[in-house]
């Protein structure tokens, strides 16, 4: 549980800083700066092509940035450059402290394991050797997403669309992570899915006090699960605030052609 | 009988260096797989181009060259690589385990304990263990080199879920010296425990995917298990009906169209030596014995 | 009684940018106070800015400038220039907001909303759930419903599970935005009977309410939110 009192003490987890991106001459992603701390929703919006997907991929180390620095506090205490981790460090940071749910599932499952096997598998690679226990975790976590035990042992590709993203969020949260990156983990699903998939997630990133860097280009989902949201366009950071604050009041000519754009229900 | 237009052991003299040095290589880092620049050799992949290569790269004049496949000197493909060597090269051949000083193999380990000096040359058609879960070569590579070893036991808890134990029987992966997970070809778990420790050479070749690997004398060979499904080896539960062995591993023979079968000894040589030194099993049994069966 | 809320000079317009950029003067000049044990109540015509001043407060709306002071576990808060971790952490534990229309969240049972507040700020599920279920009877609200999500109730009940959600906490400061607005008479006295309750206890409100008879009720003080109006 994120703990109220933690304001004055603690420190950020994971800090950006004038992060950019190029591709030749062509700018992607221009003077990004943030702090991310420890149990706090950092929603990323924008449309398509505004670099938020950019900026992901570099918070995430999958990307390298042309300038600026990621820094990430380890669990040990320490802010350290994630630039300078050397990548068995980058590699068990993201099977271990760190989970990235992708919008398409088949990219971070295994498509032809049991569902079991999928989530056992970060255990597994952390060097649980013990078949009973980590099947018993993984029953737990597969309960924890509402995925029936009786689908243990079946592999995701006879899964649903919803099923599959929520056995993903399961073999992201079972090392019990600090940071999760989501790249529009709702996107391609039934509005009815996506209301549990959210609610889910919701409670989830609440109970468990996980950081969250989710983009998404849809702002009920930034409303629903972030404190605090970063508005792109052309590459840069052009509004950020609390997430209600910027829906509700919006003051760039960007961000309110985006609220008022909304379908109503 | 040695024709004069090939080189010996009909490999030209650099590619033998070239091949040696990824031996020299391999040695060096048990377990890990070498890339090598295979050559077409006269025939198919499959039929162990891989292995008649180290074995051509290694052989000297005075070797003795043993080959089996599944355990027989006497099958088709045993005898045709022996023939090629004893053309190519001119060197001496044997069926014997103890006499050879060079062993060609596909799929099986010889029962009779090997002994320093010697060299296993396996066979394997596909190296790479990580390759049903993990496609990705260059994927693949990066597991090996940060020693992520998660996925090979995702394979084993796949079989736990499926069968209610590990169900693998046969290239039963092992992580050698402590550090590399390797396949040790499609050799049946039976033999798995006679990797470790081993007091010969044994070098693998994969021909058509171009690797090469070993395991140095006397090294340390483990079979991945679980806690609480250790590694367990597998036999027939019987003993081989022509030697009566009952440590050996056994292959089945279907004798009738009845559902008539019988077990013998896999390793034809064991179960000659053990018959020349008067043991006999079920189905050669002396006369007044046979009464009681 | 220490003052738990101070605004001045607190100023907000809207610049539409969709409509060529007009700008629209909200308020300008804010100053008041509120104390503990008091309950303000805002007064003038629709329109006048009343709701705005309520969401500034909560740190909804933006405040161009001018100061909102909170007083927050004993240390002074200015919420126009606070960082949104500050203003998260004064809603999880300082600010209370009962708005008139609940934003349903799918899914989740009606007596699991209510005591949600309570859990985030560290009370143990039980008793939150306990509390929850106290506030919901009080309320009138069938227990049949307790684990049904609100999404499905008519709208009386979803405002009495707002009014439930808000009350719950021990928030040292209360917002009410026409909290008795289209209550029963028997449900509204139970609210105002809620809203003496916390005045008792020292939490200071500030309210909006339409209904004579219950500003009566509930105000100590009447503000004029006409003398803020911004010259267009």
């Amino acid at each position: 549980m994120f703990d109220p009192t933690s304001i004055a003490t603690d420190q950020p987890l994971l800090v950006a800083d004038n992060l950019a991106k190029s591709y030749g001459r062509l700018p992607a992603c221009r003077g990004v700066s943030f702090k991310l701390y420890p149990g706090e929703v950092l929603a990323i919006v924008g449309e398509s092509g505004s670099g938020k997907s950019t900026l992901l991929q570099m918070l995430s180390t999958q990307l390298q940035p042309s300038a600026g620095r990621v820094s990430y506090r380890m669990r040990d205490g320490v802010l350290r450059d994630l630039a300078a981790l050397g990548e068995a460090e980058r590699r068990f940071l993201f099977r271990t402290d760190w989970g990235f749910v992708h919008q398409d599932p088949a990219m971070g499952l295994r498509m032809a394991v049991s569902a079991g096997a999928n989530v056992g598998e970060r255990l597994m690679a952390v060097g649980w050797n013990n078949y009973g226990k980590i099947r018993d975790t993984a029953s737990t976590w597969l309960q924890r997403v509402e995925i029936g035990l009786d689908r243990i042992d079946d592999a995701p590709r006879t899964y649903s669309g919803g099923m599959r993203q929520r056995l993903q969020i399961a073999r992201n949260l079972v090392t019990s992570p600090r940071l999760v990156f989501m790249d529009e983990p709702t996107g391609g699903l039934d509005v009815s899915v996506q209301a549990r998939l959210l609610d889910l997630l919701r409670g989830l990133v609440t109970e468990l006090g996980l950081a969250v860097v989710i983009v998404t280009h849809d702002l009920a989902v930034a409303r629903l699960l972030s404190h605090r949201v970063m508005v792109m366009q052309g590459g840069r950071v052009i509004e950020t605030g609390l997430t209600d604050q910027v829906l509700d009041d919006p003051r760039e000519p960007y961000t309110q052609l985006l609220v008022s754009s909304i379908l109503p229900a | 009988m040695n024709a004069p237009s090939y080189n010996f052991a009909y490999l030209d003299e650099q590619t033998k260096r070239m091949i040696r040095r990824a031996i020299l290589k391999a040695i060096a880092i048990p377990g890990y797989q070498v890339p090598f620049a295979s050559r077409e050799m006269p025939m198919p992949y499959g039929w162990g181009t891989g292995g008649v290569q180290v074995t051509a790269a290694i052989l000297g004049p005075s070797d003795v060259l043993k080959v089996i496949d599944q355990g027989s000197d006497d099958t088709t493909n045993a005898i045709s690589i022996r023939k090629f060597f004893a053309k190519t090269a001119g060197v001496a051949t044997t069926t014997r385990t103890d006499e050879a000083s060079v062993i060609q193999t596909r799929h099986r380990i010889p029962e009779a304990p090997l002994h320093e000096g010697q060299v296993l040359v396996y066979q394997v058609p596909i190296p790479e263990p990580l390759r049903f879960l993990e496609p990705r070569e260059t994927e693949t590579r990066r597991m090996h080199a940060l020693a992520e070893y998660g996925l090979m036991h995702v394979k084993l808890y796949e079989d736990i879920a499926k069968f209610g134990h590990i169900a693998t029987a046969y290239a039963y992966p092992v992580k050698v010296a402590g550090r590399y997970v390797m396949d040790p070809s499609p050799t049946p778990k039976f033999d798995n425990p006679k990797m470790d420790n081993c007091p010969a050479l044994q070098l693998f070749g994969a021909g058509r995917e171009k690797r090469i690997y070993a395991v140095p004398p006397y090294t340390e060979v483990v079979s991945l298990d679980f806690e609480d499904h250790p590694f367990t080896r597998y036999r027939q539960n019987a003993p081989c009906a022509l030697c009566g062995a009952e440590d050996s591993y056994l292959d089945e023979i279907v004798t009738d169209d009845k559902g008539g079968r019988m077990f013998v000894c896999s390793d034809t040589d064991y179960c000659e030596t053990r018959r020349a030194e008067g043991h006999f099993g079920s189905a050669n049994a002396p006369e007044t014995e046979r009464a009681d069966v | 009684m220490s003052v738990m809320i101070k605004l001045s000079d607190a100023e907000k317009s809207f610049t539409m940018h969709l409509q060529n950029g007009i700008r629209l003067p909200v308020v300008r000049g804010v100053s008041f106070h509120v104390a503990a044990g008091e309950c303000v109540v805002l007064a003038g015509p629709s329109g006048a800015g009343k709701s705005s001043i309520l969401k500034m407060i909560f740190g909804n709306y933006r405040c161009d400038s001018g100061r909102i002071e909170i007083l927050h576990r004993g240390a002074t808060i200015d919420l126009a220039t606070a960082e949104p971790r500050q203003v998260l952490e004064l809603r999880r534990t300082t600010i209370g907001y009962v708005s008139q229309f609940l934003r349903a969240v799918p899914r989740v049972a009606a007596l699991d909303v209510v005591a949600e507040p309570l859990v985030v700020s560290g009370v143990s599920k039980d008793e939150a759930r306990q509390r929850a279920g106290d506030l919901l009877r009080r309320l009138n609200i069938a227990e049949r419903l307790w684990t049904l999500p609100p999404a499905t109730f008519s709208g009386g009940e979803q405002q009495r599970v707002n009014i439930a959600r808000g009350f719950i906490s021990d928030f040292p400061i209360l917002l009410l935005d026409e909290p008795t607005a289209s209550l029963d008479a028997g449900n509204r006295e139970v609210v105002m009977s809620m809203i003496a309750e916390k005045k008792k206890v020292g939490v200071a409100m500030i309210a909006i309410v339409h209904d004579d008879e219950v500003r009566e009720r509930i105000a100590d003080r009447l503000i004029d939110v006409s003398s803020f109006a911004a010259a267009a």
